[in-house]
């Protein structure tokens, strides 16, 4: 079988899920696409991922409550191993990066990670992935019993519900005790359309100079054309805007139809995040910065200047 | 305690990537310690001057002689010696953990160090596989860290926000930019490191083969139309972009 760890937030199931039971599907490797739900006061998840999927394992227990990587990697390891999974798949978010390994070693499994396209090659399975700062594209392979698999947020279409929904069984797990304490939590929460789903992004870098020019310059053309808001690394790590805006290696890949990118120098590790967008935009004062070379239209000017100018003109 | 602090070597950021024979291709290019690992290395020797207890802090590299490049820099940094698993052989990270896990094993690691996302490779995968071979916990993307006796304490990013944690060591830490800012190697401390250990061992001894095989690399790049629109006049930009973002691109209503 394939064995997919649902991802949720909030009592919902969240969009990667349906994502990966398309990648399952796409994949080539047979066997009935089972989703794992980790979690506790997990039935509409469970629900949800019944709509889509062939079968359901749902654990709803108090130990699972709080994601822990050691906690969700002996649960999936568990599963994989009672069910015969050939195939564990993972989501590609940051915790999903942090605990898919440890199934990996737990397995013996090979590790493909990060993946925008799965297929079958003999008996090998085969992944695409971004690799260089998202500047190549790499195939590799695994041959083994059991390949464990990150699947990258946005790469593939989100299943829709089929017509009979999946049987749901209840699996009972052996835990280890979480051995990092949580202290403390501090939640970071954007209002806006959700980048990895934006038809259009508007994002600011520190050129357009303090948290209240970003306010009326990146969030005041957004909210004119209906855009999500984007950040570079530089604002976020000057407090300026939450992580969750970040765009880039460290951040998130977006691959919108328009990137408007507004005082963004355009660093390497900026253009691995948004270099897929279909168009570019770039404002920028320095005729020279590096945002011009990956730029569809770019305007050399000011962005107190230009931005203003712009928000009227989409007014009209 | 002794840390064991990983370093890998990447191309510099900013270097053009090659293809050849469908392989990413690095002859003649500019390599440098992975940016990500620097900031473990750095991280090694503030923990010590902070006044943790720190007894040693070793290097390790796998791969081939170049590296030693990388471990050089780590030395004349300020950590104590290093050790090269030297090999022409390209470990994906789970095989590497194998490596890296044994290694903190024999010298009886108490902390060990990883970078938290590769810049070539983009693999974010090392550290957790290397804790879950030494069977400890981790904490991936730090960007605070305090080490007291027998346990840690600091903040990392989380999906969806940020966490304070307490863990107790052993444990594998995987550490991000915002960690800390690096120092420049001095010139004194780079004569002084060319007199330290720098340990040569063979990937035969680990017992190591890969587990991911790469099948072929592209380079896709996307023409882009790199029309300039001039600024001066700010109302006639704005116009225009909108025109083109309407009319031409036809991604705006
Ligand atoms: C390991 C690592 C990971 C990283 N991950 C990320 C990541 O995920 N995302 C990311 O974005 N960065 C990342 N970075 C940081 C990246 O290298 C850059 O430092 C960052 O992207 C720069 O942000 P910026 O363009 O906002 O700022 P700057 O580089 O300061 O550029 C500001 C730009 O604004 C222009 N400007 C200034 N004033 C005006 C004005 N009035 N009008 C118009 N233009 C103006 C300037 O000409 C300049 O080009 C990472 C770095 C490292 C080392």
């Amino acid at each position: 079988m394939i064995l997919i760890v649902a991802e949720h937030a909030g009592g919902k199931l969240a969009k990667s899920t349906l994502e990966m039971v398309t990648a399952a599907r796409e994949s080539g490797r047979e066997g009935p696409v089972t989703v794992l739900v980790l979690g506790q006061g997990v039935a509409e998840v469970a629900s949800a991922a019944a709509a889509v999927a062939d079968q359901v394992l749902v654990a709803d227990l108090p130990q699972l409550a709080q994601y822990s990587a050691e906690v969700w990697a002996a649960a999936a390891a568990q599963i994989a191993q009672e069910g015969e999974a050939h195939t564990v798949l993972i989501g590609g978010s940051r915790s999903g990066r942090e605990y898919a390994p440890r199934v990996a070693v737990k397995l013996d499994a090979p590790y493909l990670e990060d993946a925008i396209r799965l297929s079958v090659s003999g008996s090998a399975l085969q992944a695409q992935r971004y690799t260089y700062l998202a500047r190549v594209t790499e195939t590799v392979e695994a041959q083994a019993p059991v390949t464990v698999v990150t699947v990258k947020p946005g790469a593939f279409a989100p299943a829709a519900a089929s017509g009979e929904a999946g049987e749901q069984y209840d699996v009972e797990l052996e835990l280890p005790t979480p051995r990092v304490e949580v202290t403390g939590r501090s939640v970071e929460k954007s209002s806006r359309v959700a980048l990895t789903e934006a038809d259009v992004i508007v994002s600011g870098g520190r050129g357009v100079g303090s948290p209240e020019n970003f306010a009326a310059y990146v969030e005041g053309l957004a909210d004119r054309i209906g855009a999500g808001v984007g950040a570079t690394r530089a604002v976020v790590d000057a407090g300026w805007r939450p992580y969750a805006e970040q765009v880039g290696q460290t951040g998130k890949t977006v691959q919108p139809k328009a990137y408007v990118a507004l005082g963004v120098s355009g660093a390497v590790q900026h253009l691995s995040g948004m270099g897929k967008s279909k168009f570019i935009v770039a404002i920028n004062k320095d005729a020279e910065a590096p945002i011009f070379k990956v730029a569809d239209y770019g305007i050399v000017g000011d962005v107190n200047q230009i931005v203003p100018a712009l928000i009227e003109a989409a007014r009209k | 305690m002794k840390i064991l602090t990983l370093v890998r070597q990447v191309p510099d950021a900013e270097a053009r990537v090659k293809i050849s024979a469908q392989q990413v291709d690095l002859e003649g290019t500019t390599l440098v310690i992975d940016g990500m690992d620097e900031y473990g290395v750095e991280e090694a020797l503030r923990l010590r001057e902070s006044g943790a207890p720190v007894e040693e802090i070793v290097a390790l590299a796998v791969g081939p002689k170049r590296v030693e490049d990388a471990l050089r820099t780590a030395l004349a940094m300020g950590v104590d010696r290093a050790i090269h698993v030297e090999t022409d052989e390209k470990l994906d990270p789970i095989a590497l953990s194998r490596v890296v896990a044994q290694i903190a094993g024999q010298e009886g690691a108490g902390l060990v160090l990883v970078g938290g996302q590769e810049a070539d490779w983009d693999s974010q995968a090392l550290g957790a596989a290397t804790a879950e071979r030494l069977g400890w916990p981790q904490l991936t993307w730090t960007n605070e860290l305090k080490v007291e006796e027998g346990s840690l304490t600091g903040r990392h990013d989380v999906d969806d926000g940020n966490e304070s944690f307490r863990a107790a060591l052993p444990a594998v830490v995987t550490t991000q930019q915002g960690l800390n800012e690096p120092r420049y190697p001095t010139l004194p401390n780079i004569m002084k490191a060319k007199k330290k250990e720098l340990r040569k061992e063979t990937l035969d001894t680990y017992g190591v083969q890969p587990t991911v095989r790469v099948v072929n690399a592209e380079i896709q790049t996307r023409a882009r139309l790199n029309r300039m629109i001039d600024g001066k006049d700010p109302q006639a930009a704005a116009a225009e972009l909108l025109d083109l973002l309407r009319n031409e691109a036809k991604v705006l209503a």
